[in-house]
């Protein structure tokens, strides 16, 4: 905290700024038209994610006006001096996925980026949160946001998980049972014995999630799993730094006696692998249950939300989710598009085939995750199934690229939102896990995945 | 940039008495690449169909309600994503204000930045307000961010919680920004410092 003024929003200090093509366009012209540098060119990386195909680069990056929102930004990291992982970089992949990978993101840094998925470097023990494009200005001017200090609010993740039942379910569970605005002002801190057994990539795809019920950011406190995950990654301190930022990070977690604004607290041996039914991430249901019925539901606004939802998923109050025929599955996003995620998957598509009536898009996180998977034969797996193996990027999470879907089609997706027109105009979105997803591809109809492993 | 300078503003309402709208509705991600003027952007896809014409069941475009200048939203009004665009998209249908039950984060945080007032009101004085608007259509209310007050068509005047910093940049015209860059000295010394350790 640069400066504290009683009353007013702190002056923040930014650690790491995040940036990419779509949010930061305004931001760098504000910049151009008050005559102001960037101030820290060192602390500002970008990469190129959202717009760019996930099909050939080698004859073009995407429609017309994505390939113009890339060289927009291309020239705004020459023109300032920043990192750019863009179309031809090793490291090119979706922000979230990336930068973690690098270790660009640490414990205890602050972190942001103009995007509200930016919860994700949470699990790293980072404050990491989403702003809008003015504040994204703000950053690249001052390094700096005014902002307040959030409440907090502990989530305990109990209990073993039953086979099958993936981080994506545990973070779906507790969307749901917050409901979409549950955690507003608040910060989650992830805590209990089923959190602390997450591996980091697990973590990643929970904090990523956050947002969706409610709070701008969450944290896991940095414990051996982090330190391992960082050792030696391109971005991490090394020799004596490397020991010096150890005990410094071991510092960090709030101890056992702190007191939280908000708790709940989830027991993992009780969940089942969770599919969305609306338009909404929270809102989910146990794979084998039924859709349930707005006539239940006593708040007006809620009911004529679940009411709007159903019409536009095409689903009926009561009926099952169990074997709602697909006409897409889609494995990717800042969620769910690491290597333990296509691990997941394909070891259920192993041997088997996606049925014919499905198109299955797998778009790796990141070229790196690309890379590793590939040497892994991952790839293959997805290929002899009949799956399309793609370039990293953003692709059907948003369909801000080329990757959309028909109107009227159904697709299960590991991304984060069942948001109307999400992957494309009157596209009905459900969510799931990665295992999920792939056991759904071979069935063509949304399926459990404990039954085919 | 020109200084936004908000005190009061008194309106005709629009209801959209919907919980968690979010920003993929309030501006669609295919307008992210260049966001078209006129009006058309917010809840496009609730409002047009797929050929472009517009929808008889819009929830917005009713006659009646033409020139309103405030949404009364339900919960949680613009969850999701980050994109000020869905901010934007409100202020070029003309929307000066939005009432809900609740506020997104994020939403709520770019809002004023741009002049989009936000108040957030109880179940009761939605409630209210709702029955008001929908049986008289011209009933007008105002919203004073000087005494943030909102006062309803009835006459009944509620009080409102708004961020203190942003409704001081409001009224004075004054950017955050400009504050922020105010602060240079202390921004550097903690450079500084941090750099030592
Ligand atoms: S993958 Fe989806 S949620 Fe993640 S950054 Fe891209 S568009 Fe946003």
């Amino acid at each position: 905290m640069v400066h504290r003024e009683p009353g007013f929003p702190s002056v923040l200090y930014v650690d790491l700024h995040l940036v990419h093509e779509v949010t930061s366009r305004l931001a760098f012209l504000t910049l151009k038209h008050r005559a102001l540098r960037l101030r820290r060119p060192e602390r500002t990386v970008a990469f190129v994610d959202h717009v760019i195909t996930t099909g050939d680069r080698s004859r073009r990056l995407g429609t017309r006006s994505a390939v113009k929102l890339i060289s927009v930004l291309e020239r705004a990291a020459h023109l300032h001096g920043i990192r750019l992982h863009g179309p031809k970089s090793v490291s090119q992949g979706i922000v979230h996925v990336a930068a973690p990978e690098l270790g660009l993101t640490q414990p205890g840094m602050t972190i942001v980026c103009g995007d509200s998925h930016t919860s994700t470097h949470g699990a790293l023990g980072a404050l990491a949160f989403g702003v809008g494009t003015t504040e994204v200005g703000h950053v690249l001017a001052t390094q700096c946001l005014l902002a307040r200090r959030p409440k907090s609010f502990e989530v305990r993740f109990e209990g073993r998980r039953g086979a099958g039942v993936a981080a994506k379910d545990l973070v779906l569970a507790l969307a749901t049972r917050l409901g979409a605005g549950g955690g507003a002002g608040h910060v989650f801190e992830y805590r209990g014995a089923a959190a602390r057994r997450l591996t980091m990539e697990e973590r990643l795809t929970v904090c990523n999630m956050s947002v969706e019920a409610g709070a701008r950011a969450g944290m896991f406190a940095p414990d051996e799993v982090t330190f391992e995950y960082l050792a030696g990654r391109e971005g991490s301190p090394r020799g004596k730094a490397w020991e010096a930022a150890l005990a410094r990070w071991r510092g960090l977690p709030s101890d056992d006696g702190v007191v939280f604004d908000r708790s709940v607290t989830i027991d993992a041996s009780r969940l089942e692998p969770m599919v969305t039914w609306g338009t909404r991430p929270g809102m989910a249901i146990p794979i084998r249950d039924t859709v349930p019925d707005p006539a239940r539901e006593g708040d007006a606004a809620r009911r004529r939300a679940m009411e709007k939802a159903l019409r536009y998923m095409a689903l009926a109050p009561g009926e099952r989710l169990l074997g709602q025929p697909l006409d897409a599955v889609f494995l990717g996003s800042c969620t769910n598009s690491r290597l333990s995620d296509l691990r997941a998957a394909a070891r259920v598509l192993d041997g088997r085939k996606v049925n014919e009536g499905v198109r299955m898009l797998v778009v790796p996180g990141s070229r790196r995750v690309k890379a590793d998977a590939e040497a892994e034969g991952l790839d293959l797996v997805f290929r002899r199934a009949g799956a399309e193996w793609r370039e990293p990027g953003c692709s059907l999470c948003l369909s801000l690229n080329d990757d959309v879907l028909d109107p009227g089609q159904r697709c299960l997706a590991t991304s984060n939102r069942s948001f109307e027109g999400r992957q494309g105009r009157d596209v009905r979105t459900h969510l799931a896990s990665p295992e999920t997803v792939a056991a759904s591809a071979v069935a063509g109809a949304v399926a459990d995945p404990r039954e085919l492993s | 940039m020109k200084p936004i300078r908000i005190r009061e503003i008194q309106g005709r309402v629009v209801p959209l008495p919907r919980d968690d709208v979010d920003s993929d509705q309030l501006a669609p991600a295919r307008f992210l690449h260049a966001q078209p003027r006129g009006g058309v952007v917010l809840l496009h896809d609730w409002r047009f169909a797929a050929d472009g014409s517009a929808r008889p069941d819009s929830p917005l475009d009713h006659p009646v309600r033409a020139g309103a200048e405030i949404l009364l939203a339900g919960a949680n009004f613009g969850c999701g994503s980050s994109r000020e665009h869905a901010v934007w998209a409100c202020l070029d249908f003309g929307l000066k204000a939005i009432v809900a039950t609740s506020f997104a984060d994020i939403f709520r945080a770019n809002a004023w930045r741009s002049g989009l007032l936000t108040v957030e009101v109880d179940a009761e004085t939605h409630g209210e307000l709702l029955a008001a608007v929908a049986a008289d259509p011209s009933a007008e209310v105002v919203i004073s961010l000087e005494e943030l007050t909102l006062t309803l068509p009835g006459g009944r005047r509620v009080g409102f919680a708004y961020e203190p910093f942003a409704r001081r940049c409001l009224l004075e015209g004054s950017d955050a920004l400009d504050v922020l860059l105010g602060h240079d000295d202390a921004i550097t010394r903690w450079e500084r410092e941090r750099s030592q350790t």
